[in-house]
């Protein structure tokens, strides 16, 4: 289904007041979205600014919007979301822009902070390794969290985030359930007071938009609700 | 914007609320099915305490669920903040109250 030459509208951000840029872009079989952004930035346009790394959907670098939606752009063919022969690209949704489609992960990545979605170990470096049955359920319920790329896809497609400027987030609040989860982990108070705080779990409408658009298939919805129910039992085991 | 006590309160207030919907909703299919006036409704419940607590747990039950939906809203999609909201959630709250708990005591022990 190639067609001659592809008609890319590209959104350049509000450092241009919102000018959009229209690019014809010679189509190629198995070309992805962040080929054809690539072509742009060296045949056409070397001012483009755009983020990516690894082409390969490991790094999570190269999310952005693709005709209002967010994707991986290295991991989307562009012939999957054409509309005709037309593109409209776009920076990620619910982030600060930069410049063009480079997006300001600061608060993503802050966010993932102050859900304690770090490491809080006990153990040294002189403990043995500490056994893990894979079967458990709380072990299988973390694996379902652990291939998350922070790529800000989620976040992005999140309408509590565009309402809500403290909501932490998807990414964030999947990563809390699943150190939640696992054995080798040693926060869940620090957890569980992270994510009943105002911007915690509890403001989730279960819209679902996370879990719809995840590239990697993850299912964060499911984990906030997880997060609700842990949290509304500790409700009233500790009366808080 | 929600914390986990907010979040419960809404929580608990839902379940109360619930068989307190249906049985309000089936009081008044019940009650017109014979045309009845109404001195014949206040009849019944004038002095009834089983009245008083049902539609008083609901007062207070809809006050707290509906002050705090109603903040939700306004943080949402009015973009109000920080005392203000808590403010607005409270007003809407007594007022709720202030609304229910008079028409409650209107027709059972006024």
């Amino acid at each position: 289904m190639t067609k001659a030459t592809l008609k890319v509208t590209i959104d350049r951000g509000p450092n241009d007041q919102g000018a959009q840029t229209v690019f014809d872009v010679p189509a190629y079989d198995n070309q992805t979205v962040l080929d054809v952004v690539s072509w742009v930035q060296q045949n056409s346009d070397p001012t483009l600014s755009y983020r990516f790394a690894c082409r390969v959907g490991m790094c999570g670098s190269c999310a952005m919007m693709v005709n209002g939606v967010p994707r991986w752009t290295c991991r989307t063919h562009i012939s999957k979301v054409l509309d005709g022969n037309e593109v409209m690209i776009g920076p990620l949704r619910n982030l600060p822009v930069i410049k063009d489609l480079a997006v300001d992960m600061d608060p993503f990545f802050d966010k993932w902070v102050a859900a304690e979605g770090v490491h809080h170990g006990a153990a040294t470096r002189n403990d043995p390794i500490a056994e893990i049955d894979v079967n458990t359920p709380s072990r299988v319920e973390a694996n379902l969290g652990i291939e998350c790329i922070n790529c800000s896809v989620c976040y992005a497609a999140c309408d509590t985030v565009a309402a809500n400027p403290d909501y932490l987030g998807p990414a964030a609040l999947l990563r809390a359930w699943t150190l939640l989860n696992d054995a080798k982990d040693e926060g869940r108070a620090k957890i569980m007071e992270a994510v009943s705080t105002k911007g915690g779990c509890h403001n989730c409408h279960s819209i679902g938009s996370c879990t719809a658009y995840c590239p990697n298939n993850l299912d964060p919805m499911s984990a906030i609700a997880g997060l609700k129910r842990e949290t509304a039992k500790s409700f009233f085991k500790w009366g808080r | 914007m929600l914390n986990l006590r907010l979040y419960m309160l809404q929580r608990i207030t839902a379940l109360l609320m619930a068989p307190l919907v249906l049985g309000h909703l089936a009081v008044m299919i019940y009650a017109i099915q014979g045309g009845l006036s109404a001195a014949q409704i206040l009849g019944r419940t004038q002095g009834s305490v089983l009245w008083f607590l049902f539609y008083g747990i609901f007062v207070v039950a809809v006050a707290i669920h509906g002050a705090i939906g109603l903040r939700a809203i306004v943080y949402e999609w009015a973009g109000l903040k920080g005392a203000a909201l808590d403010v607005f959630m409270w007003v809407s709250g007594i007022c709720l109250f202030a609304l229910g708990a008079r028409a409650v005591w209107a027709v059972t022990f006024a």
